[in-house]
């Protein structure tokens, strides 16, 4: 008994000294690309954020951005990096989009041994089912592809959807195509559609682009709030990490509400009148 | 001959009446006037025996149906070590045709050392318990057609003047299979209680089994579980002590009224945890379609072990890394039992070209199969596949341009951006008939959605082939 005592407090002992260092345990992670990034976009572990296609026909940018949020939340140096994926899918996703491939999951960066897959008939049976998948603390992230907006998907059903991830350490990801979806409990909020992506030689089509607009933020480092914006996106699956698309186009970042307006003191100055008197 | 209604079967009252199997219905009709006739409905009659065979299960998990003449027409039970749990062989058989009786079905029984002696002495109309090795005295007295061997035997058995079973076995065998072949003496020394022969049971064997019977039948669900849960605890000691876990586990459901229901679970690794499978089964009750109907109620539940691995106690890692694998096989078990093992999949790939099989999707909870090592240089793949690929009418150059312009789903999309072709032939080896080589394209569209797009057939060949010109096919979406 004193030694099975003793070994769960060296344990916790063990996850105290490496919580400060890991860079596994990190509390949350962010696209990888310049503009968000300046922004202060950071995603949380552990938390349910929802991707949203722009227009249903979107559905596959949604779909690869979702994927992409996932292998963001666990890519390699991080503790996640050998957890399985699981992704709910509904089957009308599956009537409506086509099923899922391995070499197409290969071609994003996941390894497809590293998926589980569920299909689920309706949304009440996918909700559920991710239900008890978000409380298994082994799983690297986790993607609940709902079709339309299911009476089951509504505030309450969220809530204790991101209450248990935020109790497991699951980042869980909320997939759908609506528009107008009912209010959710979530973390972050997405809006994404496809983008045009830089050629490739030959006029090739590119890596994965997306256009992607973030919708709500509630809260990012230390709970500052977290300005909206849409940046344009490109996805590196070989380093597994998001670029930005034309750095030229993208929107000005705004500045964070908590901070005195520095860029205010200029403008102040410009509007003063200095006589000058003329000579000659 | 031709044409003629005959009888095939008859209750004991048209038996007393003279009536005899064989009988054409005019003549029956004749005798008695007032007859009722059936159709004879042989396939109506195997499912009936085959209910009455899975009610019989409750007195010994080892059931054979008995086919004298490829027909199903009775039971065998091997009841070798089941009889003293319900006291003792005469007392099995009398339950056992007491407990039929109640249903309305009319049975001889007979107990003997082996199958053979049973089956002759239960067809000639006897019943009773035979006692070890009193076969041969039992049978002595039975026609040789009671043998089971063919006509020309019998007659020829009779033209010698060997009426009986006993004469038989007064014989010495070797003339005996020099004349009618060595099957004769198989099947005289099975029936004599000589030789014994293994049953071929109706259902697998489980490995092993708790069981518990109600004098009192159960219905709520809440006592159903309850008798689950005290099973799995009986199990999970029977496991322990083998050193074992289980992968494969069946319920069986007796009704009073005769009818079984049977439920079965497949866990993705070695399980003995009564907690874990209690909860296993508990889910997997309450996501049945159509719910356990306990009609009035059920008076024998039975868990049982169909499959069963070695479990080592697992040396729990101080990261922690076994217990998150363990507690991923136990979300996969739930979710497999909750919504059918088809819906909880793991992906295969295949070291092919073509796209369509290039990955699988197979149960999870089986065992995980070793991952491809990805190609070097893998040429792009959408996320999604489209099976069958999606017909869409298609604007290209001829002969092998990308498409300038396409339909699909009734929207125009204008490309942007094509890459192609890549030109990809059919697995000639696995399809006899050719299917045409695909050429693939990847586009983009003006507004950034991604597709890939094939073309089926080639124009030069189009001369030959009848199928008519080439057409285009959507197969799947990048993200």
């Amino acid at each position: 008994m004193d030694t099975i005592r003793d070994v769960a407090a060296l344990r916790q002992m063990l996850a105290g000294l490496e919580a400060a260092r890991l860079p596994g345990v990190e509390q949350s992670f962010c696209l990888g690309a310049a503009g968000p990034e300046a922004g202060g976009v950071r995603l949380a572990r552990g938390a349910l954020h929802e991707v949203q296609a722009a227009a249903s026909a979107d559905m596959p940018a949604a779909t690869g951005f979702a994927l992409a949020l996932a292998l963001r939340a666990a890519r390699p140096g991080t503790a996640g990096e050998r957890r399985p994926l699981l992704w709910v899918r509904q089957d009308m996703a599956e009537a409506e989009f086509g099923r899922l491939d391995a070499p197409g999951l290969t071609a994003l960066g996941l390894d497809p041994a590293r998926l589980i897959l569920v299909r689920a008939r309706d949304g009440a049976e996918a909700l559920r089912a991710a239900g008890d998948a978000v409380c298994c603390a082994g799983l690297g992230a986790l993607i609940i592809e709902i079709w339309g907006t299911p009476k089951a998907l509504d505030l309450t059903a969220t809530r204790r959807l991101a209450l248990r991830a935020a109790a497991s350490g699951v980042t869980s990801f909320l997939l759908h195509g609506a528009p107008q979806p009912a209010a959710t409990a979530v973390a972050t909020r997405w809006r994404v559609a496809p983008a045009a992506s830089t050629p490739l030689a030959g006029d090739a089509p590119g890596a994965p682009s997306f256009c992607a607009t973030l919708l709500r933020h509630r809260g990012g480092e230390g709970g500052r709030p977290v300005e909206g914006g849409d940046w344009k996106l490109e996805w590196d699956h070989a380093a597994c990490t998001f670029r930005d698309l034309d750095p030229l186009s993208r929107t000005v970042v705004p500045v964070p509400a908590g901070r005195p307006d520095r860029a205010a003191a200029p403008e102040a100055r410009r509007g003063t009148v200095v006589a000058l008197r003329r000579t000659g | 001959m031709q044409g003629a209604l005959r009888l095939t079967a008859l209750d004991r009252a048209a038996r007393r009446a003279g009536l005899a199997p064989g009988l054409t219905l005019a003549d029956a009709r004749a005798r008695v006037p007032g007859l009722a006739v059936l159709d004879h409905d042989p396939a109506a009659d195997a499912a009936f025996l085959e209910v009455v065979a899975d009610d019989c299960d409750r007195w010994t998990p080892l059931v054979a149906l008995d086919m004298p003449e490829g027909v199903p027409d009775g039971l065998i039970l091997d009841i070798t070590g089941c009889a003293h749990l319900f006291g003792g062989e005469a007392a099995l058989r009398m339950r056992l045709l007491a407990h039929l009786q109640r249903h309305g079905v009319s049975a001889r029984a007979v107990i003997a050392g082996t199958p053979d002696a049973a089956r002759a002495l239960a067809r000639s109309g006897q019943g009773g318990v035979v006692p070890p090795g009193g076969e041969a005295q039992a049978v002595a007295g039975l026609p040789v057609a009671r043998l089971g061997v063919n006509a020309q035997i019998v007659t020829g058995l009779s033209r010698a003047g060997l009426k009986t079973i006993g004469d038989l076995a007064a014989r010495p065998g070797t003339p005996l299979a020099a004349r009618f072949g060595a099957d004769l003496l198989t099947r005289l020394a099975r029936t004599l209680g000589r030789e014994d022969v293994r049953l071929v049971p109706r259902r697998p064997l489980p490995e092993c089994i708790a069981e518990r019977r109600f004098a009192e039948p159960i219905a709520r669900t809440a006592d159903i579980e309850a008798t689950l849960a005290l099973l799995v605890d009986d199990l999970a000691l029977m496991l322990e002590s083998r050193g074992e876990g289980g992968r494969a586990f069946e319920a069986c459901f007796f009704r009073t009224d005769g009818a079984v229901r049977r439920l079965k679970i497949e866990t993705a690794r070695p399980l003995r945890d009564g907690v874990a499978l209690a909860r296993l089964w508990r889910e997997r009750i309450e996501a049945l379609a159509d719910p356990l109907d306990p009609g009035f109620g059920f008076d024998l539940v039975r868990l049982g072990v169909m499959r069963a691995e070695k479990l080592t106690p697992a040396q729990v890692s101080l990261d922690g890394r076994a217990v998150e694998e363990e507690e991923v096989a136990a979300l996969i078990d739930r979710l497999s039992v909750r919504l059918g093992r088809e819906r909880v999949l793991r992906f295969l790939q295949r070291d092919t070209h073509d796209p369509d099989r290039a990955s699988a999707l197979v149960p999870a909870d089986g065992a995980s199969l070793p991952a491809l090592p990805p190609p070097p240089e893998a040429p792009a793949r959408p996320l999604t596949l489209f099976d069958p690929p999606q017909p869409v009418e298609a604007l290209a150059e001829v002969p092998d341009g990308a498409p300038l312009r396409f339909r699909w789903r009734r929207v125009v999309h204008e490309v942007a951006r094509a890459e192609g072709p890549e030109r990809l032939a059919p697995e000639w080896w696995r399809q006899p008939e050719a299917a045409p080589t695909r050429d693939y394209y990847r586009v983009e569209n003006r507004e950034g959605r991604r597709f890939w797009l094939f073309r089926a057939g080639l124009y030069e060949r189009e001369a030959q082939a009848e199928a008519g010109p080439p057409r285009w096919f959507l197969h799947g979406l990048f993200p």
